[in-house]
Formats: structure tokens, C-alpha cells, sequence
């Protein structure tokens, strides 16, 4: 290798490697301990001093996805041999399983309206980003603009409005309200990411393909998408996880039927106090899709979450 | 540019190939693709924007539709700007603003100067340290209130372990003077990665050459650091700044959760204030008019800030 006064000496290199993985360390704990207090026991959960080391034990699991009552005196004396694995576990505790939680209720939920959000942003944005980018449209930069100053509201601001309108229409709680709000919003961050991503494919492909005939729709679908499919895919992905972990709207708009995941978890209590281990693993399953999605995103992960202001 | 692909590619075509040509033209196409995004801005957007500008004026409250509606005029503003409980929200999210982004730029700076130093597995670690700030603050946020109990609480834990106080002694989320450092420790764990990112992306555009130029002047190293790193990525750091203060701003999942703005107005942010005069003592009007007055906060400082930072490029 050849010698270059920019390229930082071995010892430096140690040293900022040491303090980085450090720092890595310490921030990932509160994850970690969110991933552990899942696998332990109630007991173990409120340990003094926390336990590091502790018997794994998928109860918080079991109780994330279970509602539960106390064992009557008759029941518990019942044999548990032939009772399935879970019921057996929770009856070592006393109670025994009545239903099913709403758990999965509220992650399929969520999984609904952020799909359905995404998919919705995704083809409005793709389509006005290509407009944007191509054709002259009048007062396009005004509109880019204020496309971008809708997400400076507060959204408790903008929940009192919309508040009153889906009261009106009759979309308070339900997955289409959630979902078209959701496309609003995404739809501000998708045309202004896929406006920067079609920008950067030269135009002459088009041309090009113009002249071989194609007419303009062929030329969009046929050249453009393709050349643009990864940054439309990670602006899906960005799109996916701001309806994923939207907390404030949800609140407010949702209480039964649409409510997602995010308002739900913290609402989990256990029989006679907060069950931490039923929420640590309600919370790891929410959140490990988003940490894959993240090591996915990682390349673009900057023009993401900038509304592409920092392209790398 | 882009209006005259068509004639450009007419023109340079012979006749018969641009004959094919067709289908609807440019124009049309235009349309067609930004009507559905312009619909649903003008309908999600537009609409309850106005919307909220008007019930600004009123008495209007939602939980007593049947009331007249009374036009009040600039009575909702003068309430809120005459209120201390206001000013003192006020306070608390300028105290939350101001130490989220100065500990977010002093330690996002520093890990992406760290990691621009190029040691063997960076990628793998900046991804590791990325994750808090993508997941659901409501979620984490949350949990935070686990870490932070007395006693059984690992923050509280480790704390008492380094500095040797008792884990039982202290109560980040319960005691006035510590919630509002609280929830400014969980916003700086979260976020420090988005400054980050932007500072490395400032760092590694710097080009090498710039350096190697300085090295032949016989530049010391603390000297190349304040008159070529430091001004390179000022534009950067400004733009950090400016995506941290405006999430701030609207800040209200992470700090709901883990305090509810508790203990008293300690930690109660505008956005958590103008939830409870909205959606908990219903005065719609009123917090209409807070809303109005936020929007404009956010967008005029956001706007002077903006002319701020493309002078700062322009150098």
C-alpha cells in the first residue's frame, strides 16, 4: 500500500475502533435487555440486582399472547399431564388460560395498515415523482415544498383535524381511515426520495427507448421502474416503518378495532401488576422486523431518513 | 429539458419512426400521475389545515356538537400567549430541544469522526449503533420506564454501580429535578445515530486531497481540524440540527410514555399540552388555535434557519 498522510496510523485506528465498539455496546444494552426480560420469569424480571444470568423461560411469551385468570381451588387439582405445554406452564403459576389476548389482533393491525399504507404511498409517490422529475409541471418546486412542510406539523395537531373529518365520514377506527392517513403522510416522503432516485437515471435511456418506438407509459415502465426499482424498494421499506411505529395518531384515531400494535403494547398488564416480561416480548417480536429491515435499508438508510437532503 | 424529449427526439428521428410516437401526450401524462398525490394532500392536508385556521376563531368544542358556534376572533390567541402554563411548556421544550441537540451533536460528531478513522468492521458497528432510532418510540419508550425504576431498574443499577449512590435513592421519572433530564438521556440514545449518520456522510465528501494540501503547508493536525473539517461539515451539522429540532419539536410518543409530561409540568411538551387541551378537556377551538400557533413556530424558525443554512453553503 502506498504511503498517504490522510490514512490514520494502526494505534489511531485501534483507539477509535475500541471507543466506537464501546459506545455500540452500551447502546445496544436497553435492546438487549428488552430481548432478555422477554425470556425471563416474572420474578427474575424484578431481581434486585437486575439478573444478567436467569433460567430462560418463554412465560412472557405465553402471556403476551393469552389472557388469563386464577386457578380455582378444584382446578388445581386437577392433573396436568395431558394439558398442552403452555397451559401446564401457566398453571405452575396459578392461573390458567381463559383466551386469546389481543395481541395479535393489534400486530396484524398493524401489519394490515402498514402494508396497505405503503403500498397506496408507494404507487401515488412513484407515479407523481416521475412527473415531477420529467415533465414540466407547473409551480413544481412550491409543490415539492409544500409536500415537504406538511410533515412539519405537530401530528397531535393535525389529529384534531382530521379528528372531526373521519368522525364526520365515519372513518374513526377503522383500517381504511388509518390506512389513507398513513398514505398521506408516507406520500410526502416517497415522491420527495423517488423524485431524487429517478433524477439520477439518465434520460437519454428514455430517449432512446422513445425513439424505438415505445410511447411515454411503456418508456415509464419498461426503462424507468426497473432502473429505479432499489430505491423505490427502500422507500417502501422507510415508508413501512414510519406506519410501523407511528405511536401519536394511532392513539388518538384507534381504540378497538384498527388500533395497532404501538398504543397496545404499553397496555399490557399481567394478572395484578405490569407484566414486563409479556410486554419485553411483545415488544421484541414488534421490533426485530424493523432491526432486519434496518440492515437491509443500510445503504440508504441517510437519504431516508434526510427526505434524501444527504445522498451518499 | 424534459418538455421537449418528444420534439427533440421527433426532430433528431426520421419521419416514419416518429410516426410511433404516440399515445397520450406528455402533458396528459403529467397530469394523470400527480392528480391522485395532489387529491389526497388537498383532502388529508389542505382541507383540515383550513379547516383548523377556522375553528382557531370559534368556541367550538367536540364533546357538545350541539352548542352554537360562536365566532370569538382572536380571543383563543390572546388566551394561550397570555398564559404562563403555556410559557412554561414552552420552557420545558426549549430545555428539551437545546440539551437533546447539543448532547446529539457532541456525540454524533465525535463516533462519526471515530468511525470515518476507517478501523477493520466500522460498517458492521455503525449499523449496530443505528438501530435505537429506528424502532417505535412509543415501544421503547416504554420500556425506558423499566430501566429507569429505583432499585430493580438497570439504568438505575449501573448508575449506582459506577458512582457507588444507592439504585433505591433516585427516581429518574418521578423526582422534578431529574425527569427532564429523563427523557433528554433516552431522546440523545435514540437519536445521537441520525447525527451521526449525516456528519459521516459530511466527513467522507471531504476530499482527501484538501488534507494532503494542508500536510504540504505543514499544517499542524489541530489546525487542518478547525480550518478544513470543521467548516467542510458545518453545512451538515446545521442540517442535523435542523431534522433534530423540528422531531423535537413535534415531540410526543417517546416522552408520553415515559413520563405522561410528569412530574407536574416538569416534562409537559407543547405537543403533550395541546393533546390534553384537545383531546382530553375537549376545547377544540382553543387548541386549534395552539395548533396555529405551533405551525407557525415551527415553520418561521424552520424558514429563517433554512436562509441560515444555504449561506453557510454558498461560503
Amino acid at each position: 500500500m502506498s504511503f498517504s498522510v490522510t490514512e490514520p496510523s494502526p494505534r489511531q485506528k485501534w483507539i477509535a475502533g475500541i471507543l466506537v465498539v464501546g459506545y455500540a455496546l452500551i447502546t445496544m444494552l436497553p435492546l438487549l435487555w428488552i430481548v432478555a426480560t422477554g425470556f425471563k420469569s416474572s420474578a427474575d424480571s424484578i431481581a434486585y440486582p437486575p439478573k444478567i444470568l436467569f433460567e430462560p423461560t418463554v412465560e412472557g411469551y405465553v402471556n403476551v399472547f393469552t389472557t388469563q385468570t386464577r386457578l380455582s381451588n378444584e382446578m388445581a387439582q386437577e392433573p396436568r399431564e395431558n394439558l398442552p405445554w403452555y397451559e401446564q406452564l401457566v398453571r405452575e403459576k396459578g392461573n390458567t388460560i381463559v383466551g386469546q389476548s389481543r395481541y395479535t389482533e393489534r400486530f396484524f393491525n398493524s401489519v394490515i395498515i402498514g402494508f396497505g399504507s405503503t403500498f397506496f404511498a408507494i404507487v401515488l409517490g412513484t407515479a407523481a415523482a416521475y412527473a415531477f422529475s420529467r415533465f414540466k409541471v407547473p409551480l413544481k418546486d412550491d409543490l415539492l415544498f409544500f409536500i415537504l412542510s406538511t410533515r412539519m406539523m405537530p401530528p397531535i395537531a393535525v389529529a384534531i383535524p382530521i379528528f372531526l373529518m373521519f368522525r364526520n365520514l365515519g372513518l374513526n377506527d377503522t383500517h381504511a381511515g388509518m390506512i389513507l392517513l398513513y398514505t398521506a403522510i408516507n406520500l410526502s416522503l416517497a415522491v420527495w426520495l423517488i423524485n431524487g432516485f429517478i433524477d439520477e437515471i439518465p434520460i437519454e435511456y428514455e430517449e432512446a427507448a422513445l425513439i424505438d418506438g415505445y410511447t411515454r407509459f411503456q418508456a415509464f415502465y419498461k426503462v424507468v421502474l426497473p432502473q429505479a426499482a432499489t430505491g423505490i424498494a427502500s422507500t417502501a421499506i422507510f415508508c413501512l416503518i414510519f406506519a410501523w411505529n407511528e405511536y401519536a395518531l394511532a392513539v388518538l384515531l384507534t381504540s378497538g378495532t384498527a388500533q395497532t400494535a404501538p398504543p397496545f403494547i404499553p397496555t399490557i398488564i399481567g394478572v395484578g401488576g405490569q407484566d414486563w416480561p409479556a410486554v419485553a416480548a411483545g415488544a421484541t417480536i414488534f421490533l426485530v422486523p424493523v432491526m432486519v429491515f434496518t440492515i437491509l435499508l443500510r445503504k440508504h438508510l441517510l437519504r431516508g431518513i434526510t427526505f434524501g437532503a444527504v445522498r451518499k | 429539458m424534459a418538455e421537449n424529449v418528444i420534439d427533440r427526439a421527433a426532430r433528431a428521428t426520421p419521419p416514419l419512426v416518429a410516426q410511433k410516437v404516440k399515445g397520450l401526450s406528455d402533458r396528459a401524462i403529467a397530469w394523470i400521475f400527480v392528480a391522485p398525490t395532489i387529491a389526497i394532500l388537498l383532502a388529508i392536508n389542505i382541507f383540515p389545515l383550513i379547516w383548523t385556521v377556522y375553528l382557531s376563531f370559534t368556541n367550538f368544542r367536540v364533546n357538545r356538537p350541539n352548542s352554537d358556534i360562536e365566532w370569538v376572533g382572536l380571543r383563543n390567541y390572546e388566551r394561550i400567549l397570555g398564559d404562563p402554563d403555556v410559557w412554561i411548556t414552552m420552557q420545558a421544550t426549549a430545555h428539551f430541544l437545546i440539551w437533546t441537540i447539543v448532547c446529539q451533536v457532541l456525540i454524533g460528531f465525535t463516533l462519526a469522526y471515530l468511525i470515518n478513522k476507517k478501523f477493520k468492521g466500522n460498517d458492521l458497528w455503525t449499523t449496530i449503533i443505528v438501530f435505537p432510532m429506528m424502532l417505535s418510540p412509543a415501544v421503547v419508550g416504554n420500556f425506558w420506564t423499566f430501566l429507569y425504576q429505583p432499585q430493580i431498574g438497570l439504568f438505575n443499577y449501573i448508575v449506582g454501580f459506577v458512582t457507588g449512590a444507592d439504585p433505591s435513592s433516585f427516581s429518574m421519572i418521578g423526582e422534578v429535578s431529574l425527569a427532564p433530564w429523563a427523557i433528554v438521556i433516552v431522546d440523545t440514545w435514540m437519536w445521537t445515530p441520525f447525527v451521526m449518520l449525516i456528519c459521516l456522510a459530511g466527513l467522507r465528501s471531504i476530499p482527501d486531497s484538501i488534507y494532503e494540501a494542508a500536510e504540504c503547508d505543514r499544517a499542524s493536525k489541530w489546525r487542518q481540524f478547525w480550518t478544513i473539517t470543521i467548516p467542510m461539515i458545518l453545512p451538515f451539522l446545521m442540517l442535523a440540527v435542523l431534522f433534530r429540532g423540528i422531531e423535537n419539536f413535534k415531540m410526543f410518543d417517546l416522552v408520553v410514555q415515559l413520563t405522561g409530561g410528569g412530574p407536574g409540568n416538569t416534562t409537559t411538551l407543547t405537543s403533550i399540552d395541546l393533546k390534553r387541551e384537545a383531546f382530553e378537556k375537549w376545547r377544540t377551538g382553543y387548541s386549534s388555535a395552539y395548533a396555529v400557533i405551533l405551525f407557525v413556530t415551527v415553520f418561521g424558525l424552520a424558514s429563517i434557519y433554512v436562509k441560515a443554512l444555504n449561506k453557510v453553503k454558498q461560503r
